[in-house]
């Protein structure tokens, strides 16, 4: 195989916020990406389905630069994700946060530390202001009220909205959310679709959520892309993935096994 | 860290006691334990069990740390690992150890000298005139040196061992058992081979 002439660069749509070109990933003998392609422009809101296990975290742990694809290209922001060292990966890291699907929540650190611990690692030493952006993070996802618990301490929905606050509070330009409505009851997911929404709206953050929930979709979604089996089945409006006869498409939102009983 | 040195020291001086009582030595024990215990004892039992309480935590700490993706969070909020979690453990654990040793040492020395000069009726003038006699600076510095690297050779290895945790709550026991394991035996085998280099650049008994 004869190597490129240059290496990759970047689309030149200056619209172009996060692009993934051609990504294979495997584990062990697992093949789970096999050539994702996809482009995110800025302020758009995609969400990311898919059937469980099918690479959908791996995918988002891509974009952040966790995991390196075994081939293809990962660009955020202009930069080349997969070909920067550990230690270059700073400005990415200032662009992009994210939740994690476990939350990932320090369990050393209270609720209120946990959350002000992004913003105090920016460079924000003011403690009022700290103190300020923390109440504020917590009220948008409606949790101001657990400042000095522990996580372990936290039920399984509080420490996933712990996790989004601490995701928000630096208003990145890109924001990866991990099923952040898994774990949590009908109101308090409406109230984090509601925080999603005004997220983009008001500060123009893009966003890339991986969620089970229908219903959210059709609320916040620009874009809607399906993996499965290590691709990019389906990527459309949401109102096009309605209107999908793609049989698989179908049976995935509407929730349909092929078991019968 | 008093109790094993306490008891090492002691038992060290009944056993050597008995065998220089022999050859009309006795009175040299305080000496021989001093400078063993300087050289050697102190800072290997130290170490060990360093590594068996700190080591075991730190790789247990940042194992569940890994495996839960607290470590992952950290380098998503731009903070590496490395600068967070294994540094500070490094300095403390620079700093704290010359005192373990010392600990250790110091508990060592006076056990031995009671049991010589309460379970055997040696004068005790004896037993320290000796031990300060034969004890240099230079004993200490070995003992300190010792413990210097012991340390680093602790944390570094825990630490890894807490980094490269895998595959949940399992993974974080192998990492804290192969931690313990490890650093007990590179610490050993360190230690032969720093004895000989410092034994090199502070030959024993020279004044
Ligand atoms: N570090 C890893 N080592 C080995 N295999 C892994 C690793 N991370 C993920 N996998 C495998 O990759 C596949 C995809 O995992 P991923 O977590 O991305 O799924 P997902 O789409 O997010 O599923 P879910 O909806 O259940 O969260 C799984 O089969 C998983 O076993
Ligand atoms: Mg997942």
């Amino acid at each position: 195989m004869a190597a490129p002439a240059s290496s990759p660069t970047p689309s030149n749509d200056a619209d172009v916020f996060i692009e993934l070109r051609d990504v294979h990933k495997r584990f062990g003998k697992q093949e789970i990406l096999c050539g994702i392609n996809l482009t995110l422009k800025h302020g758009e809101t995609l969400c990311l389905i898919g059937p469980s296990g099918e690479g959908k975290t791996v995918t988002m742990k891509h974009i952040i630069g966790l995991i390196r694809p075994d081939s293809g290209d990962v660009f955020v922001g202009g930069m080349h994700v997969n070909k920067l060292k550990d230690r270059e990966m700073a400005p990415i890291r200032q662009k992009v946060s994210m939740l994690f699907q476990g939350a990932a929540l320090f369990d050393r650190m209270t609720v209120e530390e946990n959350v002000a611990f992004p913003l105090i690692e920016s460079g924000v030493r003011d403690k009022a202001e700290v103190k300020r952006r923390v109440l504020e993070a917590l009220e948008a996802v409606d949790l101001a009220e657990h400042l000095e618990k522990y996580p372990p301490a936290l039920s399984g929905g509080m420490r996933k909205r712990t996790g989004i606050a601490r995701a928000i509070i630096c208003r990145s330009e890109c924001i990866l959310y991990d099923e952040p409505n898994s774990g949590l009851d009908p109101i308090g997911s409406d109230i984090i679709d509601q925080m999603i929404l005004r997220m983009q709206k008001r500060f123009g953050v893009t966003s890339i959520i991986v969620t089970h929930d229908m219903r959210s979709i059709f609320k916040i979604a620009n874009r809607v892309a399906m993996l499965y089996r290590g691709k990019i089945h389906f990527l459309g409006t949401p109102d096009e993935i309605r209107a999908s006869p793609d049989p698989i498409v179908q049976n995935f939102i509407n929730g349909r096994s092929d078991v019968t009983g | 860290m008093i109790v094993t040195g306490a008891f090492t020291g002691a038992v060290f001086t009944f056993q050597s006691y008995a065998k220089f009582k022999e050859f009309g030595f006795e009175t040299t024990v305080g000496a021989v334990v001093s400078v063993a215990l300087c050289r050697e004892l102190g800072p290997v039992l130290a170490g060990l069990m360093v590594a068996g309480r700190v080591g075991a935590a730190m790789a247990a700490d940042i194992g569940t740390m890994k495996v839960t993706e607290q470590v992952d969070a950290l380098r998503v909020m731009g903070v590496h690992p490395v600068d967070y979690l294994v540094l500070p453990r490094f300095l403390a654990m620079m700093i704290s150890m010359p005192f373990l040793v010392a600990e250790s040492i110091s508990f060592g020395l006076i056990a031995s000298y009671m049991v010589t000069s309460f379970g055997y009726d040696m004068p005790s003038a004896w037993y320290l005139t000796h031990m300060i006699d034969h004890t240099n600076m230079e004993d200490l510095i070995i003992g300190m040196i010792k413990g210097f690297v012991f340390g680093m050779i602790i944390t570094l290895i825990s630490c890894h061992q807490g980094l490269a945790a895998e595959n949940g709550a399992v993974g974080v026991g192998t990492g804290t058992t192969n931690a313990v394991v490890i650093s007990s035996l590179v610490l050993l085998i360190v230690n032969f081979f720093l004895s000989i280099l410092l034994n090199y650049i502070f030959p024993i008994g020279s004044v």
